[in-house]
This record gives structure tokens, C-alpha cells and sequence, in this order.
């Protein structure tokens, strides 16, 4: 007879591995499946910023929880670890626009709980002596930090394959049947429960469910430089929140920021948009001087998720009973095991330790505007 | 200006292509990386750097000259990183133009669209790593080549020789001509493999007569030539002292080693043509139609970087791509003219020679666990295997598993060996593995010569997200 499992989760990023693993060692029978490889697209090729400052406010009470929880990932994951580095964050102004913004922005997320408070440019110098000279105003965050994005997936399978999870990696789910019967290449799987937690892809998910769910996709071009010799120590990033700097043990310096580049849900990421990497490299350059020194070796592409009001999906879908959503977190990386950690909660019967995000706001949304 | 026709390399095939679409009328640019067209078997020597023309080079000369009236725009000296436009468009828009920023001779940047493009890009050179391969003084087969043939410069005073296919004896015979010695010959080949090929080599006797005088030099130097051997060691304080090959020592102050050619195909897969793996054209290959047109429209690709077929065989491939761009582009062609026979016998050879430079899955599996496969990054055969045990299951998560192929070559040295050592782990076959997803740049570039003089309020900084 086939196995039942408890439940399904769809999608292995770091929200559906992170999800499965807290349901397994809450006792279910949990099947993760994928039809890549776990954690190969946005939570593999991400920027691993751990920052407030680029947190949307209503996110940042679990940024900082998931903050700790990469910083302690060993600890929670079998061993499994993403190099996750505590370090300042300073998101600076070099206009009195940007200045206005910082200083609005910074007050929201302080009142959110992010401990932002802002400096001067001298202030800011001595906390990263890599920056420029010429900015007008910082926020600096001493909770920040970075991981290294592209670990992930190692990270995770270790600890879910000891945790009890049957990982499905190149299975991709085509449909689902009744309550619930996966369709896949690899024959039906069968499970009580289910959790889509298919980043850009959860449109599509939801569709199989008959739920009409708009999912706008970003596709966030990141460039990488050669090791070079430590040119900063911090995370740095501009008040806008169009860049994202920081340099790895290793040498490499990640230059993003969620500039633009060409792609859709159907092809992926198509392709580095060339003025839009030109802009990138220029913001990193003008806000850490000594970048001019180093050479590029690659680009790439991720796709993130956005629902139409821009806050997560986390929660069950209405009107189907046992069947759930997780995605479309602004800022995902950042949050998205603690996500995991309370929507697995909430699955197991338990009350989440911070408030899901329920679909109903968009889905009723939908409905009026139609 | 929209050029009809760009055509990025400027070896044998890309000479010929820029030169026949150039000739029809077409507006051609030519983009190579070398201060003159000719790639790496016709390269020419430096500017006023005087040499006794050999065969190679007056079948270059003639390429060149024939390339330098054909009206085609050509730029050299130029390194092209930037790749764009043909179908890397936004979803449900028409393709665009293809467009390439280079980075100038003098430093300059600059982009040159174009409506067709050319690929003929050659190849990088394979070597199968081996204990002591990152040591100074060895050199790669192809690069002791570029020294003798362009600078007439020996690689060292005393040479072992090693690897896989014609290039080897051609060295070694160089390396004599020059005045050095060779302290070994070392051929992956046996002499079994050589009689087989025999057969597609007679079709081309001035190769042969080639041949049999670079052995005759070998036996006159009483060079030792060991036949289906190969090196397993280069050893040396700091720089390379000997090399082993088995039981045996061989002094000597360079090593010379190649194993073959590998297509470079970093273009055709940012450009997202099909790809497919053929071990017989040197590995992962762009798939083309019989008149070189990938899955791409009006993407082309001629010469050995669409799979291995030596360099005589690379002229008329450049000048069929040539006809099939410009026919496809609508200009009316007065007659298409007739690769001779000549040609199919080039072809012939060129795939003799490219099946004994194919990879050698017996030397991939004899490398030892600890030895350095991806060297940007210092990543070991065993570590390839601990990260395929764990759940690594292609290229691109074994990057992801490992750093592998994500140093300054990204790839273009250890990606070939490190997808046989983990597809030979995994059980499958290099296929299953799959290719890396080709992004920008295509070579390194530095941030100073692209950046440009800005000020902060030109960067077009997008609206923020909402807070």
C-alpha cells in the first residue's frame, strides 16, 4: 500500500525546508518535494542579507527572530550552516532626499523594533571605514549581518534527511487531485495535508487548489567580484534600499540591491540587464570608493515574489481544509526560517508564536476589483 | 549603427565568416581578443616581431589578408564581457538586436549591436588535473604553442612533453627546432589508437608528411616517446624539478601538457541555445542545424568552438555561417559557392584528431582524492565526491555544494573534469549533469574600466520598495 503521508509540502526553498523540518520533529510524516533541486532558486542565489534596514516594519519583529535563528543555524539544523556573520548594517544618504527618507524610514523601523539609530557621515566612517566621504546621514543597525546564500541547500538536507523528511528533489508536482493527491512523474503521492511554498511559482500552485492568488515577480540581478583584499566590514546599503554590499571571508564582495534584470515566471531568469548592472556596480563604487580596484567575474539572477499589497502569504487557504500557504515574504531569506518555524506551529496545532499573514486580505481584494 | 552581422572571434572560422559576409555587402564588425586576427593556430606574431613564416602562418597570412579587404570593420584587442539582446528579452517581446560591450585596445568601453551574430569562439584548452599541475612551470599544450609560434620563446631549457593528440608532436618538434631539448615525449595515445586513425589521416598527406617529420626529429634527438602513458606527477620545490610518469623520472624545468580541446561555449549558453553533449566533438557543444544556425534565431556558431574540427576544417564552416546569417537576414546571395572536397576531407581528419584528444574517462578516474581540480577555489576530487554523496546532483548545485567552478575561470578550467568526476559519482552520465547557466561577464572585467566617469545623481536608482 502507498505510503500517507501527514503532509506535503511543495517547494524547497528556505520557507518549504524550514517548514518540513519543524512538522517532522512535530511528529508528521512529511514529503518535501521540488522539481529542481532544494534551495536552486531564490533562497540559494539571494544576496544572505540578514538586515533590518531593508526589512518592510511589519516584517521586522520576525526578522529579528530569524536573525538569531541563522546566526544559531547548527544549532537548530544538524550542524547544517550558511557562514552566517553578525555585523553592523549602516544604510546611508547621500542627498537631502535621501536623508528625509532614512530619517522617516529609520523612525517606522525603530517603532517596529529595529534598533536603527542614525549618525552623521563621520559616525558612519568610523563604523565602515570603507565608506565614502559625502554622506549627509546613516542608519546604523548593529543587528545586521550576512550568510552565504548559496549554502542553503546543503545546510537544510542534512537536517531534514535526519529529521525524518522524504526529500523529492527533480519531482515536479503537475497538479492535485481530491484531498490531497499529488500528480508527479514519479507517480501519485499522497498526503493528509499540504503547504505550497513555491516562491513566484505559488500563482500557479494556487491555482491547482482553484484559488485565484496574483503574484508579481522580481527579478533581482546580483553581481559578485573576484577575492580581493579587504576593502569593508560591514553590511551597507543606501537609503532607497537599492544596494546591498557586503564582503565574505573569502575575499568576495556581493554587490546587490534589486535592481532589474530580464525573466518570468515561465523561462526563469533570462538575462543580466546590462544598464541595469551598469547602475548597480556604479552605486556599489560611489558608496565603497575601493571597489573601483576590483574585477567582476559573475552575474545572475533571482526571482522573488510579491504579492499585490507587498506583505507575506503565511497561512491557511479559505476554504480548503488542511491546505496552506508560505511565500511572498519582502526581504525573504532574511525571515524565512522563522516563517517556516510558525507556520509549522500553526499546522500542528499549536498558536504561532507571532501572527500569520492569512490570504484572505488578497484573495477578497481580487474579488472587488473584478 | 545596427551592424547586419557581428562576428565575435577572429580565428580561422571567424576570419572567414567576417570576410564573406563583408564581401556580399553586409555591414560587418569583427571582435577579437588578440592584437591581430588568427586565433591560436594561425596567430600572428607580434607587431614588428620578425619570424620565418611556417606553414601555419601563410595559411593565416592569406586569411588575414583576404579579412583586410573585404571592407569587414574589424576591432582587436578587444574584450568583449558584455552580452545582450537576440532572445534575452522581456517576456512577450519581439528579439532584439544582439548587442556586445567590449572593453577597447585603448581601455575605451563601447557596445556594437548587430542583427545577426557569429559565434567562433574556439575553444580552452583541457587539462585533466594531476598531482602537481598547478605548479609553476607547467603549461598548458596550447599555451606553449602560442610562446614558440608567436615569440619564437622556448617554454624551458628542458621539456617533457604530455598529453593527447597531434599538438604534442608539434611542440616537441618546435621545442628541438628552437634549440632546447625534450626530455620526454609522453602520449596518452597508444600506438594502437594512431594505426586506427591512420585511415582518416591519409585523406589529408600533407599532414602525414608533417607527422612523419616531426617523429623523424623525436627519433634523430632520441627523444623517449612513451606511448598510452601519462604523466602522474609534477613535482619540484616551489617550482616544477622533475616529472613522474609511473616508475619513471624525468628532470626537467617545464611540462608541457594538454589533453584536448574543449569548445568554449559561454556565449552560445548565455544566450540560451540548446546544448548538447558530444565527448567525440571535444564536450558540450551548441546544437546547429546543417548550415550552422543554433536554436537561436540568427545565432551562429562555426569553427572548433562548435565542436572540435581542427583549424583547416574551420574557414569554410565560418563562410557557410556567413551565407546562412545573411540568407536569413534577406540579402539576395549572387551563388552560393561549393565547399570543395577538400574541405570534407579536412573535416574527416579534424575528427580523427578530435576523437583522440576526446576526454579520457580512465585519466579522470585515476586522479587521486586530494588532488586540486577547481583551482580558483582549492576544491579536491574528494570533496567533489563527499558534496555528490550529500545530494549534489548537477553542475550547478555541485557549485553551490562546493564553490566549484565559482572562482575568476568560472569553470573554464576544472568544469570539465569535475562534472565527469561527479556524474561518474553519481552513477549518470555527464549529460545528466547538465552545463552552468552562462552569465555575464564573459571574462573577468575590471569595475574601473567599465564604470565610466558618473556622477551620483546620473544612477538611475529605482523607486524604493514600500516600507
Amino acid at each position: 500500500m502507498k505510503t500517507r503521508f501527514d503532509v506535503a509540502v511543495i517547494g524547497a526553498g528556505v520557507m518549504g525546508c524550514a517548514t518540513a523540518l519543524f512538522l517532522a520533529r512535530g511528529g508528521m510524516r512529511v514529503v518535501l518535494l521540488d522539481r529542481g533541486e532544494i534551495c536552486r532558486e531564490a533562497s540559494g542565489v539571494n544576496a544572505g542579507t540578514l538586515t533590518m534596514q531593508m526589512t518592510r516594519a511589519a516584517l521586522i519583529p520576525y526578522a529579528l527572530r530569524a536573525h538569531d535563528m541563522w546566526m544559531n543555524m547548527p544549532a537548530w539544523c544538524a550542524g547544517g550552516d550558511v557562514l552566517a556573520t553578525a555585523c553592523p548594517g549602516l544604510s546611508v544618504a547621500f542627498t537631502d532626499a535621501e536623508a528625509a527618507m532614512l530619517e522617516e524610514r529609520a523612525r517606522i523601523r525603530r517603532a517596529a523594533g529595529a534598533p536603527i539609530e542614525l549618525i552623521d557621515g563621520r559616525a558612519a566612517q568610523a563604523i565602515e571605514p570603507g565608506l565614502a566621504d559625502g554622506v549627509k546621514l546613516a542608519g546604523h543597525c548593529p543587528i545586521d549581518g550576512f550568510a552565504s546564500a548559496y549554502l542553503t541547500g546543503r545546510a537544510f538536507r542534512a537536517a531534514l534527511q535526519e529529521a525524518g523528511v522524504t526529500l523529492m528533489e527533480a519531482t515536479p508536482v503537475r497538479g492535485i487531485d481530491g484531498r490531497f493527491v499529488l500528480d508527479t512523474p514519479a507517480g501519485a503521492v499522497a498526503a493528509q495535508r499540504v503547504v505550497l511554498a513555491g516562491g513566484v511559482w505559488l500563482q500557479d500552485m494556487a491555482a491547482w487548489l482553484g484559488v485565484t492568488l496574483p503574484i508579481k515577480v522580481l527579478i533581482n540581478q546580483l553581481v559578485v567580484t573576484e577575492r580581493m583584499p579587504p576593502v569593508m566590514r560591514t553590511v551597507l546599503g543606501v537609503a532607497s534600499g537599492l544596494l546591498s554590499l557586503k564582503q565574505y571571508a573569502n575575499g568576495t564582495v556581493l554587490i546587490g540591491g534589486g535592481w532589474q534584470g530580464i525573466g518570468d515566471r515561465t523561462r526563469g531568469g533570462v538575462a543580466v540587464r546590462s544598464d541595469n548592472f551598469l547602475g548597480n556596480v556604479r552605486l556599489a563604487a560611489h558608496t565603497v570608493p575601493a571597489l573601483r580596484q576590483a574585477r567582476v567575474v559573475r552575474s545572475w539572477l533571482g526571482l522573488e515574489a510579491e504579492t499585490a499589497d507587498a506583505l507575506p502569504a503565511i497561512g491557511p487557504i479559505p476554504g480548503i481544509d488542511d491546505a496552506w500557504i508560505i511565500g511572498s515574504v519582502h526581504s525573504g531569506y532574511t525571515s524565512g526560517p522563522y516563517m517556516g518555524r510558525i507556520l509549522a506551529q500553526a499546522i500542528l496545532g499549536e498558536a504561532p508564536e507571532l501572527p500569520l499573514f492569512p490570504i484572505d486580505r488578497l484573495l477578497h481584494q481580487r474579488s472587488n476589483s473584478a | 549603427m545596427i551592424f547586419d552581422v557581428v562576428v565575435l572571434g577572429g580565428g580561422p572560422a571567424g576570419m572567414a565568416a567576417a570576410t564573406e559576409a563583408a564581401r556580399s555587402g553586409a555591414r560587418v564588425v569583427l571582435l577579437e581578443e588578440s592584437p591581430a586576427p588568427g586565433g591560436q593556430v594561425y596567430r600572428a606574431p607580434p607587431a614588428g616581431f620578425e619570424m620565418k613564416p611556417d606553414r601555419d602562418r601563410q595559411e593565416g597570412d592569406a586569411l588575414r589578408a583576404a579579412l583586410a579587404v573585404s571592407g569587414a570593420d574589424i576591432r582587436t584587442g578587444c574584450r568583449v564581457w558584455g552580452l545582450g539582446g537576440g532572445p534575452l528579452v522581456p517576456e512577450g517581446q519581439p528579439d532584439a538586436p544582439f548587442s556586445l560591450s567590449a572593453l577597447g585596445a585603448d581601455g575605451a568601453p563601447f557596445t556594437v549591436q548587430a542583427r545577426a551574430l557569429i559565434l567562433c569562439c574556439g575553444t580552452h584548452e583541457r587539462i585533466i588535473p594531476f598531482p602537481g599541475w598547478t605548479l609553476p612551470g607547467v603549461i598548458g599544450l596550447a599555451a606553449a604553442t602560442i610562446l614558440l609560434k608567436a615569440q619564437g620563446m622556448l617554454p624551458g631549457q628542458r621539456v617533457v612533453v604530455a598529453g593527447a593528440g597531434p599538438l604534442l608532436y608539434a611542440v616537441a618538434a618546435k621545442i628541438l627546432a628552437g634549440g632546447g631539448s625534450v626530455a620526454a615525449l609522453v602520449d596518452a595515445a597508444t600506438s594502437g589508437e594512431w594505426l586506427r586513425a591512420l585511415p582518416a589521416l591519409t585523406a589529408r598527406p600533407d599532414l602525414l608528411a608533417q607527422g612523419a617529420v616531426w617523429r623523424a626529429r623525436l627519433l634523430a634527438a632520441r627523444v623517449p616517446v612513451l606511448a598510452g602513458a601519462q604523466v602522474t606527477a609534477a613535482e619540484g620545490d616551489k617550482v616544477l624539478s622533475h616529472v613522474r610518469v609511473g616508475e619513471r623520472v624525468f628532470q626537467a624545468d617545464a611540462l608541457c601538457i594538454g589533453h584536448g580541446l574543449v569548445p568554449a561555449t559561454e556565449a552560445s549558453r548565455t544566450f540560451r541555445a540548446r546544448h548538447a553533449h558530444r565527448p567525440e566533438d571535444g564536450g558540450w557543444v551548441p546544437v546547429l542545424d546543417a548550415a550552422q544556425r543554433t536554436s537561436v534565431p540568427l545565432l551562429y556558431a562555426a569553427g572548433d568552438g562548435a565542436g572540435v574540427r581542427g583549424a583547416a576544417a574551420a574557414p569554410a564552416a565560418g563562410r557557410l555561417a556567413a551565407r546562412t546569417a545573411l540568407h536569413d537576414l534577406g540579402f539576395s546571395l549572387e551563388h552560393a559557392s561549393e565547399e570543395d572536397a577538400a574541405l570534407e576531407r579536412a573535416r574527416r581528419t579534424g575528427a580523427a584528431m578530435a576523437r583522440m584528444m576526446a576526454l579520457r574517462p580512465a585519466m579522470v578516474a585515476a586522479i587521486p582524492a586530494e588532488t586540486i581540480i577547481c583551482r580558483c577555489e582549492g576544491v579536491t576530487r574528494a570533496e567533489i565526491e563527499h558534496a555528490a554523496t550529500a545530494g549534489a546532483s548537477t553542475i550547478n548545485q555541485l557549485k553551490h555544494f562546493t564553490r566549484c567552478g565559482m572562482g575568476p575561470c568560472q569553470g573554464r578550467m576544472c568544469g570539465e573534469a569535475a562534472g565527469a568526476l561527479l556524474a561518474s559519482a553519481r552513477g549518470v552520465s555527464v549529460a545528466d549533469i547538465g552545463f552552468t547557466t552562462g552569465r555575464i561577464p564573459l571574462r573577468p572585467v575590471p569595475m574601473a574600466s567599465i564604470l565610466g566617469d558618473f556622477d551620483y545623481a546620473d544612477i538611475p536608482v529605482p523607486a524604493p520598495a514600500p516600507i
